[in-house]
């Protein structure tokens, strides 16, 4: 497998970043403390390059009902300017990604424009996904993953050092940006100001922005957010804390807690999926019946949040026990920086699924206790 | 890189030995290994007066990101522990040859140890 390098290896290179693989991509794991980083998302801000993220724009006259029969939510309903998180499934209802798909205005009469953002290891399979479904549909299915770069500013202070970056009569557009909306916005860095695409979005669990920028500017919107963000208390920010900080939001990260063997209900996501739209979508027939045989509600397994007793935390993969008896497996744990106890998501018999439960994890052949708790485990105050 | 200090020796397991000759032997993790692990966060060491045994483990060190076996590279009985490192963790990757040593044993046998260039030469470390 080649790696995959992003407009901002050197950036990252000169800081200081260790690196990991990930989805193919010689991605950032921390630059000098992920707990830092992690703290800094949580009391300040932190800076993360997620340009191994795919990018793929969907456009055309049938956009949005071709959008409605590939994915398992009704994009056809949402605003222009907003987001929706939903899913992309098989025939048989396991899940290929999880993704966003941005609605756009559209410069062509008639026609509707979406940018969907799959996962960094599945951005060639749903866009080839994608494709396969497009035939019979007027739509044009674009790949602008290799040349698009993926900046997120997030934490408390995100806003302020963003507005730095904006002329000032644009700012009420960042200010006035809901979650889940994305607007086309002035950024000045390099010596001249361009217009980028910024979303209110973010897989923190604080507040923050995400912005779509060409490989080529990539490197110079790095830097000014970087010097934006000084006397913010900006820190670039690897996949250590993005991951640390997903988990304690409780947010499922594909190829943990999400898998092509995974259904939307047991990953209570069901609310994703749209039963009522008009239209065949892919999947319908599968998680119609998967639904009506209450899974994840009644029968088969649910994933479920763990909160530690000890010090010790579960991993990914660890077996769950109740009296000693398997009923579940660990798909991603650690301690939390935030909470100061081991937290962690898994798959439980739905039995066993109730808050307040007490299960074991089989820490390395010790059986510690386990409270199963509500996801998520931390939600920011507003 | 990371820090691999001249006078100690070193395990393949990433622990480190300081011995003087006298006494009991103080043992830690490298540099190499607390920087591979990342932020580490907890700690379980071996019980004073315990009996530990080169190579085998003898505790742990937990990270944000993972965990790893703590392995005893001498064998003898636990004379102390660095009961401030169990407090606080964070000592091991700030100052692991120093502040942040784990435990000491009064060696009866040494495990096969490798000089502090060895070490640095196979595992990536800085003399």
């Amino acid at each position: 497998m080649t790696e995959n390098y992003t407009a901002l290896y050197e950036q990252h290179k000169k800081a200081g970043a260790s690196f990991t693989d990930f989805g193919g991509w010689q991605m950032p794991l921390k630059y000098e403390s992920e707990l830092a980083e992690h703290h800094a998302v949580r009391n300040a801000a932190g800076l993360f390059d997620l340009s191994h993220m795919g990018e793929v724009w969907v456009t055309g006259p049938d956009a949005a009902a071709f959008l409605d029969y590939a994915l398992v939510g009704k994009l056809s309903a949402i605003a222009v300017g907003k987001a929706k998180y939903s899913l992309i499934c098989n025939a048989d209802g396991g899940i290929i990604d999880d993704l966003i798909s941005y609605r756009r205005p559209s410069t062509e009469e008639g026609a509707d424009k979406y940018l969907v953002v799959p996962n960094a290891g599945n951005a060639k399979v749903v866009a080839a996904a994608l494709l396969d479904r497009a035939s019979g549909f007027d739509v044009t299915v674009e790949d602008v993953s290799a040349e698009t770069s993926l900046i997120a500013v997030q934490g408390p202070n995100a806003e302020a050092i963003l507005l730095t970056l904006v002329p000032a009569d644009q700012h009420a557009l960042v200010t006035e940006l809901k979650y889940y909306a994305a607007v086309e916005v002035g950024l000045t860095f390099d010596g001249g100001t361009q217009d980028l695409l910024l979303a209110r979005t973010g897989y923190t669990g604080e507040d923050g922005f995400e912005i779509y920028v060409p490989n080529v500017d990539a490197p110079g919107l790095w830097e000014a957010l970087l010097e934006a963000g000084d006397g913010h208390g900006l820190i670039p920010a690897g996949l250590a804390a993005r991951d640390s900080l997903r988990l304690e939001a409780g947010m499922p990260l594909y190829g943990n807690e999400l898998s092509r063997h995974v259904n939307a209900y047991a990953a209570g996501l069901g609310p994703v999926v749209s039963l009522a739209k008009e239209g065949d979508f892919v999947g319908r027939d599968a998680l119609t019946a998967i639904k009506a045989a209450g899974v994840g509600s009644t029968i088969g397994q649910k994933l479920v949040g763990l909160k530690g007793t000890g010090r010790r935390a579960a991993r990914g993969h660890y077996s769950v026990l109740k009296n000693g008896s398997l009923i579940g497996e660990v798909t991603s744990g650690q301690p939390s920086p935030t909470l100061g106890y081991p937290v962690a998501m898994a798959y439980v018999d739905v039995e066993h699924s109730e808050p307040g439960t007490i299960v074991e994890v089989d820490l390395r052949g010790k059986a510690e206790p386990f409270e199963v708790v509500q996801l998520p485990f931390y939600k920011r105050q507003k | 890189m990371s820090k691999v200090v001249a006078e100690l020796k070193y395990s393949a397991e990433h622990e480190w030995v300081s011995a003087d000759g006298s006494g009991p032997v103080g043992i830690g993790i490298s540099a190499v290994a607390a920087d591979a692990l990342g932020d580490i966060v907890y700690v379980d060491l071996p019980e004073v007066g315990s009996t530990v045994t080169a190579g085998e483990t003898c505790g742990e060190v937990e990270s944000t990101k993972s965990v790893s076996d703590l392995y005893s590279p001498v064998t003898g009985e636990v004379t102390e522990i660095n009961d401030a490192v169990v407090s606080d963790p964070a000592l091991i990757n700030n100052d692991p040859y120093g502040a942040g040593w784990l435990f000491k044993v009064a060696a009866t046998e040494e495990g096969p140890l490798m000089s502090a260039e060895e070490y640095a030469a196979t595992n990536g470390g800085e003399l």
